[in-house]
């Protein structure tokens, strides 16, 4: 049976020992415990849920910058073909007016050509008509009976001469 | 159908607790009972002048019997380690033992408050101030006759345990509440890893499942009740002088430990607690067997807190204590015997004293798990 019955000494003390370590550990020990485990659970909650929001922000930077760098490829597509058909434009406008150009100086000394042989022609017709003349002087100064005669073999010999020159 | 799982669980965890309950405290009663025909025995062998103690007083009878005195009795040793004492035995035998001797606090109507050690006492074997110690530990007045009561404060062989347990932990857990408080959400290191998970433990897998939202208001209680436990269980698997005694296995200790959560429970119920208890939604010509079963109840749960962890660590005690006794009792047969059984003697301690550890810990988890389930009826809101 003694060992059955409370002893009063002991349930004394022990209310007493446990109430005094209940109010300590309560106040000084417990609460703040809790309240710093809870704060950290917080932060570790928080922490990770910032690292999952920081993941998903990469995610769709990387995303961002693909679509500016394809967007930047294309751009650069685009203005290097410009840029051809730009030079290829410029090629053939140039091409086109160097052959205009060309055949504006043929046409130009083609006339050229034609009046200085005009020009030549004409002086050398005017060259044998005084060396017809020249020579006829000469045959006349031999000859002067007959000039009827003589002019008609004159004018038929000039005519001769012309259409050989013309030829 | 959470609340269904969990009172499932419940009843399932109490059938399991009761059965190993009952159990324990089968073979607790059994030695109890040896113990009480030890004393018997004891007690008549004193009588007669033959023990040790007595030999010194009746030399002449104690030469005669001397091969008798050596007898070996286990259910008195065992009886004398699980029970509280006014002083602290730390090793031999009757005059011969060397104990540190505790202050005895003694109040009475008509010798008022006295103070004085224990060693006033010799073990018993004379009075003090009107005051003598008997058989049992108990101090009584020198005069039989005088019937007046004496209240026994002193700081006994338990207080002392306690006190120093307690002390151990409040070092330890107020030391961890300053390393927490300096290190605010930084991880915890060294020691403080093992308190952690137990802290964490109570709250998400005791407090929470039982209590619910008002948990934390319960839980620095809790811990307490829980670390208290722990560590007074702790140190009386020491075998020697800070530890040893049977503090949470006697029933004051446990008895206030209860009374704890009963008050608590009281304070902390609500209507729906109290209309369960004195309303209950039967037919009212049933309230005649059902009030007073519910009324019961209330004072039974508690109850049933104090027996099973005073019958648990009691029991521990015991098992260890009587594997410890084998060796002498097969010694008094004949030393070659003691040699032969103190090896298998040895080994059983040594796993009855891992089991312990183990009763330590899951006592102190039961008690608290139990309370809390407790509060948690109280405190519970019923939505009808």
């Amino acid at each position: 049976m003694q060992l059955v019955t409370p002893a009063i000494g002991l349930v004394f003390w022990m209310i007493v020992t446990f109430g005094i370590v209940l109010f300590i550990l309560k106040k000084y020990a417990w609460k703040p415990i809790l309240s710093s485990i809870e704060d950290r659970e917080k932060t570790i909650h928080n922490a990770l849920s910032q690292a999952e929001q920081a993941k998903q922000e990469m995610a769709r930077l990387h995303g961002e910058n693909e679509q500016l760098l394809a967007q930047a490829r294309q751009e650069r597509d685009a203005m290097l073909r410009e840029a051809r058909e730009m030079r290829e434009k410029i090629v053939g406008e140039a091409k086109v007016s160097a052959d205009e150009e060309a055949k504006k100086l043929i046409t130009r000394a083609t006339d050229e050509i034609n009046k200085q042989k005009l020009a030549a022609m004409d002086e050398l017709k005017k060259e044998v008509a005084n060396f017809s003349i020249q020579i006829a002087e000469k045959l006349l100064a031999d000859r002067l009976e007959n000039n009827d005669v003589q002019q008609k073999l004159i004018a038929n010999h000039l005519s001769k001469l012309t259409a050989k020159a013309s030829a | 159908m959470l609340e269904i799982h969990r009172l499932v669980q419940n009843k399932f965890l109490t059938k399991q607790l009761v059965a190993i309950f009952f159990a324990i405290f089968s073979i607790c009663y059994l030695q109890a009972e040896g113990t009480e025909h030890g004393n018997e025995a004891s007690s008549s062998t004193h009588s007669h002048g033959v023990t040790e103690e007595t030999s010194h007083h009746d030399g002449a009878e104690a030469s005669a019997h001397g091969a008798e005195s050596k007898k070996f009795d286990a259910g008195k040793m065992i009886f004398d380690h699980i029970s509280d004492a006014h002083d602290w035995h730390l090793f031999g035998e009757g005059e011969s033992s060397v104990s540190i001797p505790l202050p005895v606090i003694l109040y009475s109507q008509s010798s008022g408050l006295k103070i004085f050690s224990s060693s006033n006492f010799h073990h018993g074997h004379s009075p003090y101030e009107g005051f003598k110690l008997n058989e049992e530990g108990h101090v009584l007045w020198e005069n039989e006759s005088n019937t007046e009561a004496i209240y026994d404060l002193s700081l006994s062989k338990n207080v002392v345990a306690m006190i120093i347990a307690v002390i151990f932990l409040l070092v330890v857990v107020l030391r961890m509440s300053r390393h927490y408080t300096s290190t605010k959400g930084k991880a915890p290191k060294g020691f403080y890893n093992l308190i952690e998970p137990l802290i964490l433990f109570i709250r998400d897998d005791i407090a929470k499942p039982s209590i619910g939202h008002r948990s934390m208001q319960f839980m620095p209680l809790l811990l307490t009740i829980f670390f208290f436990i722990f560590v007074v269980n702790l140190f009386g698997l020491i075998p020697i002088f800070p530890g040893g005694a049977n503090v949470t296995g006697n029933i004051a200790v446990t008895m206030v430990l209860a009374l704890v959560v009963f008050i608590t429970v009281t304070i902390n119920g609500n209507k729906y607690y109290w209309k369960h208890i004195l309303m209950p939604d039967v037919p009212k010509w049933m309230y005649i067997i059902i009030i007073p079963i519910e009324i019961l109840g209330v004072v039974l749960k508690p109850f049933v807190l104090m027996l099973r962890l005073f019958a648990n660590i009691t029991a521990g005690h015991i098992i260890i204590l009587g594997f410890f006794s084998l060796i002498f009792i097969f010694g008094s047969m004949g030393p070659a015997f003691g040699y032969a059984v103190s090896p298998l003697s040895v080994v059983f301690t040594v796993f009855m004293s891992m089991l312990e550890l183990l009763v330590a810990f899951l006592q102190a988890f039961v008690f608290t798990l139990l309370s809390a389930i407790y509060i948690g009826m109280a405190v519970e809101e019923h939505h009808h």
